[in-house]
């Protein structure tokens, strides 16, 4: 196999971010520049702005209201059935697109691989389609007699024309003897799926959360995990962590979850919440109302695994403590293991994200342990709070970008050569022709899970096989061509 | 909190209807906000004392999405700590003003405007329940109680008939009722006999017949309702009144809309329509 030649790497600057944003018109050039900092040193409080409209013609990767609500928060809860109100095409393509495994029988106790649609006609604008509404979860509950709840996901024209799927919902709740939630994310309301998370949020609150009681009492260590929604199997990983450590994980929310996992959720003693951009608001709401103290954490890569371990069991008794103590001993020499067999080999890569809320931030640590460096990162729709939590995690000379257009990242690449480049399907085969090895963020490209310590050995794995496949060898990097200056 | 809806046909004068029975209410010392829900922002006009407040659509635009909205900017205080807001739209012929009703409503609600020291909401809606963003104020938890604006002209009869169907079927899956027919009078032919009786065949009352005064557009022309310009004048007194009568009403009815052969037979024995033989007899 040829010595693979790893093109040479070139740190951010402030004048790269300037040359790279000097194609815009002014009034573009301006607003994209509040969007795009390098941390310098001295930089301490570098911010960048965030949660605002993109800018009209610019390439952005966000999605809609409905893909945070349907797609993101609501689709993993797999025995209810997601209606996907409005017209075909939003079900059609949203369905199966996110990697939230979900185990039962399918048809039975689980619809996640399904996929539901009023479908929407001209005489269903003209006319309304409320009647359709209630027509479907009859049919819903006549097809599937076991399923245990509906959601509908309203579609843009529903919002438009102004169905009452509120009181649809009520009435054939009472009718189907099944709870029945309306979820407004019609998908041009906000700016991003930022807000469809939100409204997801409400509409659990509103709907479900404290609508049913456990039995059982609440234990002493009776957690839920919170934001974690399956993606590969990672929540499993997550869990398995959590009840070594001895504490009983009663509600996931919501990958591979029941919707009685969103109705009981208050009857826990924590929340742990590993997605904070799309949890927050219901773990906020739990704290304020039923007084459940909820904390952050971070189950990627050993490192951040042994601080979250740590963190957590320092919220519970001696027991739980010593427990945590054991579980790192018993994996830390198995992680071990692993950064021994793969950090010889990433030692000294240098990664750029651009993922959507959470991973940015949060996968950083695990790129460490393998002795690889982030050197750029960003958020498609992350808020204030997730940069205030980002800049620090960052070195020197590393950018930082909001809502980065398709543009501007291939150009920071160009400069920059990474070594590799993890972000999502839209961007995968752009940088894949371009050369660079990459890795998709968004749903592990096909792989999984990445969390906890059954994840960290696949996650070196894949990032193993990613940089030093021989393809990359083989094919003749663009920029090594003299004909061609630059490549787009 | 009791809401009231306040429907009916384009011009008839629900605004100002709304705007004097609202101020003769604030004067018994209600607690009261008016949620203007028209694209033409005229509404609040007369309590505000100036020509249009800025809606929640309108800021909605100006600051790029409705999150960048603060309350204050949009729920202002005029006469007699009336609050006031409007929902805004877009100008005719584009966009969707039904939508702008939907997102402003949830708007003061999400945002805390309907506080509870509040003894009333008055929604002030466009003309027709022309779709399902216009019918927002009467949803579930939003106004129960709808007040019809009307005259003895055919066409705003037409209308009132044609809200009234709107409502029954609210009225079906939720609580709203209909109040009453406020008469504004435009000094139609047998105008109070008409109204009193298409009111009886709608299975409500006509809860107050409002005589026709030039002192309304006197006031009006000043940016005030009649309570505030001229509260000595009689016409003052018709809105205490209805104001009276709407805080007293107690007679919440699921309305009986009438077919349009009905509404016809109706106008037609009140000489306001002539029947066929008679119309091709003096065409002769």
């Amino acid at each position: 196999m040829a010595e693979q030649e790893t093109p040479k790497y070139t740190p951010a600057t402030p004048e790269m971010v300037d040359e790279v944003l000097s194609a815009y018109p002014d009034r573009a050039k301006k607003m994209r520049a509040k969007h795009i900092t390098v941390k310098t040193e001295g930089c301490a409080s570098c911010s960048v702005k965030s949660n605002s409209k993109t800018v009209p013609g610019l390439m952005t990767a966000r999605g809609c209201a409905y893909a945070g609500a349907k797609g993101v928060v609501f689709g993993p809860v797999k025995d209810m059935i997601h209606i996907s109100h409005g017209p075909v095409g939003c079900g059609y393509y949203s369905w199966g697109n996110r990697r939230n495994l979900a185990e039962g029988e399918l048809g039975v106790n689980n619809f996640v691989p399904f996929q539901f649609t009023s479908d929407f006609s001209e005489n269903d604008i003209v006319y309304g389609g409320d009647k359709k509404l209630e027509q479907i979860c009859r049919e819903v509950k006549e097809l599937f007699p076991t399923v245990k709840g509906i959601s509908v996901m309203s579609e843009c024209p529903v919002g438009l024309i102004g169905d009452d799927i509120e009181s649809v919902s009520k009435k054939m709740s009472k009718e189907l003897d099944l709870p029945i939630v309306p979820v407004r994310c019609e998908g041009f309301r906000g700016i991003s799926q930022s807000l469809g998370h939100h409204i997801a949020n409400d509409a659990v609150r509103d709907h479900l959360l404290g609508k049913k009681e456990r039995e059982e009492e609440v234990g002493p260590y009776d957690v839920s995990l919170i934001g974690d929604y399956n993606i590969g199997g990672d929540a499993w990983a997550s869990i398995k962590i959590l009840e070594e450590m001895g504490l009983r994980v009663r509600n996931v929310w919501t990958g591979d979850s029941t919707i009685e996992m969103l109705q009981t959720a208050h009857q826990v003693k924590l929340n742990l919440i590993h997605c904070y951009r799309s949890m927050n608001y219901i773990c906020k709401h739990m704290e304020e109302t039923y007084g459940i103290p909820h904390m952050e954490f971070n189950f990627f890569g050993p490192t951040k695994i042994k601080q979250s371990i740590r963190a957590i069991a320092a919220r519970f008794d001696e027991t739980i403590q010593e427990k945590a103590e054991a579980v790192i001993a018993k994996y830390e020499p198995m992680m071990q293991a692993v950064i021994d067999k793969y950090r010889p080999r990433l030692e000294g890569k240098k990664v750029m994200l651009y993922v959507g809320g959470l991973r940015p931030r949060h996968v950083i640590g695990a790129y460490e342990d393998l002795g690889m460096e982030v050197v750029g990162t960003g958020y498609e729709f992350a808020h204030k709070d997730d940069y205030d939590r980002t800049m620090p995690m960052m070195g020197d000379n590393t950018v930082i970008y909001d809502d980065v257009t398709a543009y501007e990242l291939e150009e920071f690449v160009n400069r920059m050569k990474p070594d590799l480049i993890g972000s999502g399907v839209k961007e995968k085969y752009v940088f894949e022709k371009m050369g660079y090895p990459f890795r998709q963020m968004h749903s592990w490209d096909y792989s999984g899970p990445y969390h906890a310590y059954d994840g960290f050995p696949i996650f070196a794995r894949d990032m193993d096989i990613a940089l030093s496949s021989p393809t990359w060898g083989l094919a003749k990097a663009p920029w090594k061509k003299e004909t061609v200056k630059e490549v787009r | 909190m009791r809401q009231i809806a306040i429907y009916g046909k384009g011009g008839i004068g629900k605004s100002t209807t709304t705007q004097n029975t609202v101020s003769a209410l604030a004067e018994m010392g209600k607690k009261i906000m008016i949620v203007g829900c028209d694209p033409k922002a005229d509404s609040t006009r007369l309590i505000l004392h100036s020509k249009a407040q800025a809606t929640v659509m309108d800021l909605a635009r100006e600051k790029g999405t409705v999150e960048d909205l603060e309350l204050e900017d949009v729920l202002l205080t005029g006469f007699a700590d009336i609050r006031c807001a409007e929902s805004g739209g877009p100008e005719p012929g584009v966009g969707c003003a039904g939508r702008g009703v939907i997102t402003a409503i949830n708007f003061l609600e999400e945002n805390g405007a309907y506080t509870p020291d509040l003894d009333y909401v008055f929604y002030d809606v466009l003309g027709d329940v022309v779709c399902g963003g216009f019918a927002m104020p009467i949803r579930e938890n939003k106004a129960q109680e709808i007040y019809i604006v009307t005259s003895g002209e055919m066409m705003a009869m037409y209308a009132a008939n044609n809200i009234a169907r709107g409502i029954l079927k609210y009225a079906a899956t939720g609580k709203v009722r209909l109040g009453g027919l406020i008469c504004n009078s435009r000094k139609t032919d047998k105008e109070y006999e008409l109204i009193a009786e298409l009111a009886s065949r709608l299975g409500t009352q006509m809860i107050h017949f409002l005589p026709r005064d030039n002192q309304v557009q006197r006031a009006e022309l000043r940016r005030m309702t009649v309570i505030e310009y001229s509260p000595e004048h009689p016409q003052a007194d018709e809105y205490r009144a209805l104001a009276k009568k709407i805080d007293e009403n107690k007679m919440l009815v699921v309305p009986t809309p009438l077919s349009m052969d009905e509404l016809e037979d109706l106008l037609i024995s009140y000489g306001i329509l002539e029947d066929e033989e008679t119309a091709m007899a003096k065409l002769g």
